[in-house]
């Protein structure tokens, strides 16, 4: 299990910092028609000119990555405590854990977000900064949704797991986090995956509230520029591209989850 | 030594146990027998208190663990328990599953356990599974696993749930075997099985439930060959 934890850790450390050191100004000069203008008929796409804006796209990047990462282990956490809520026992933890799911799931993110970042200063009286919101609002959000992932994952284990455990004298806690967690991660490996995947596309709403995210970049390079297709279509790609990469990771650690276990 | 008083158990409206008075001394070797849905498991269960009975007392040692004031892990630490389906942790290897319990339980040095725990494998013949998954184990072999798992919370009583039915045949034998050289340690045993043979054998007494209650109790030699009530006449009818 420890090597398990360790590559987990690995990965969410390269998830944060790779990206933003391999694309920090290397000192390399691309020249400006790195990118050539294509011309078909009347469809005149000027990619050079989008080109200028790399830095504001990569500081996008950046934050895109740092808001999704930082949010899906903030959702995770408040997710494995809430899940265990709703498997307890005790009636009045599972009914908030019930209706706090409901108020997540029910409610738009950008909705959340807004009541975050605009309306808790007026309440309070302090400004949050958009970072601080954004992170917030997504955990609680991502939070809610892991809670029912892994809650389907808990209930997934055979009640033996547990009978057994508690057999050898081991309490119900330690079972709980030894026993039936570990397990049920496993099993619900893949959900967990989309809920990353639907998180970090979903950090493009951070642009509404005026941070530098990936998406914000592209419209600040549209209005710059008058140009909407390129600088979108790149936006595009470079979600894509991360998409893929956390499928890939995805896939990894399944095929050596699979190789421990076989039963 | 064990004392059950007067058990009763219910989900509902339905009664599972119908007031069962057993007493198993210390270093005894009880079979417990009867048709399937006659409450044998739930009685076993009841024992460590993976079932809460609804009424009734059971006596450990002339301590009632019904009692609320009971540290029901500690009672626990001191009866094994071995199950139908061998419930072994997946994601732990061989060695793992043995470690476990005794690592969150007791004060006692990780070398000194995985010694112990490695002298309780080659007992049951698995010493080169130690770090093998329990997915690659066969079906003998997991509940070969699952005996020495128990064994190694060193209890001083072991509750064997079925330990057979769940095998294929010709793994039968070797799990048997195992159960059978633990006898000879002097502990104590309470064994629900449907291995009359083996039963006869290796129990000082027989208890064949029925329906809820302990229908007769006896040695195996009168048992099996003289039962008193027409319900066990019949049983051993079709057993045999």
């Amino acid at each position: 299990m420890l090597k398990h934890k360790k590559i987990i850790l690995i990965i969410c450390f390269l998830f944060i910092f790779t990206p933003v050191a391999a694309f920090a100004d290397t000192g390399v000069v691309i020249p400006h028609d790195f990118m050539p203008n294509f011309v078909i008929g009347d469809i005149n796409l000027q990619f050079g000119r989008i080109l200028p804006y790399k830095k504001v796209f990569l500081n996008g990047l950046s934050n895109t990555l740092k808001i999704t990462a930082i949010s899906l282990i903030g959702g995770t956490v408040l997710g494995v405590l809430l899940s265990i809520a709703k498997v307890s026992n005790i009636r009045i933890l599972k009914l908030f854990a019930q209706f706090y799911t409901s108020i997540f799931r029910g409610t738009p993110l950008m909705v959340q977000l807004f009541l975050v970042y605009f309306a808790t200063p007026q309440l309070t009286g302090y400004d949050i900064p958009p970072f601080i919101a954004a992170v917030v609002s997504f955990s609680l959000n991502s939070g809610a949704y892991i809670s029912e992932i892994l809650r389907g994952g808990i209930e997934s284990i055979d009640s033996g797991q547990v009978e057994a455990s508690l057999a050898l004298g081991v309490g119900r806690r330690d079972t709980m986090f030894d026993i039936v967690i570990p397990q049920a991660l496993r099993s619900v490996l893949p959900a967990l995956v989309n809920e990353a995947i639907a998180l970090l596309k979903d950090s493009s709403l951070v642009s509404t509230i005026g941070m530098l995210d990936m998406m914000r970049a592209s419209q600040t390079a549209m209005n710059a520029t008058y140009l909407a297709f390129e600088p979108f279509l790149v936006v595009a790609v470079m979600y894509y591209i991360l998409v893929m990469f956390l499928n890939f990771v995805a896939k990894e650690l399944e095929r050596r989850l699979k190789k421990s276990d076989r039963s | 030594m064990i004392e059950v008083r007067n058990l009763k158990k219910n989900y509902g409206d339905l009664e599972v146990l119908k007031g069962i008075n057993l007493t198993i001394e210390t270093g005894q070797i009880v079979a417990i027998i009867g048709p399937s849905g006659s409450g044998k498991s739930t009685l076993l269960r009841c024992m460590n208190l993976l079932e809460f009975p609804s009424a009734g007392e059971i006596l450990i040692d002339d301590q009632d663990i019904l009692n609320k004031t009971v540290n029901i892990q500690q009672v626990r630490e001191n009866i094994g328990m071995v199950f139908q389906h061998f419930n072994l942790f997946p994601h732990k290897t061989v060695m793992e599953n043995m470690m476990y319990a005794p690592l969150k339980t007791k004060k006692i040095e990780k070398s000194e356990i995985n010694e112990k725990c490695l002298q309780l494998l080659k007992k049951v013949g698995l010493e080169e599974k130690a770090d093998v998954y329990p997915g690659k184990l066969s079906g003998g072999q997991k509940q070969r696993a699952a005996i020495a798992r128990a064994l190694a919370m060193e209890p001083n009583t072991l509750l064997f749930d079925e330990p057979t039915s769940a095998l294929d045949p010709e793994m039968v034998k070797e799990v048997l075997v195992v159960i059978k050289d633990l006898v000879k340690t002097g502990i104590t045993m309470a064994l629900v099985t449907h291995e009359m043979s083996f039963a006869r054998e290796i129990a000082d007494k027989v208890c064949f439930v029925d329906a809820g209650n302990i229908a007769e109790e006896a040695s195996p030699a009168d048992f099996f060959t003289h039962p008193k009530s027409e319900r066990a006449k019949l049983f051993l009818e079709k057993m045999l």
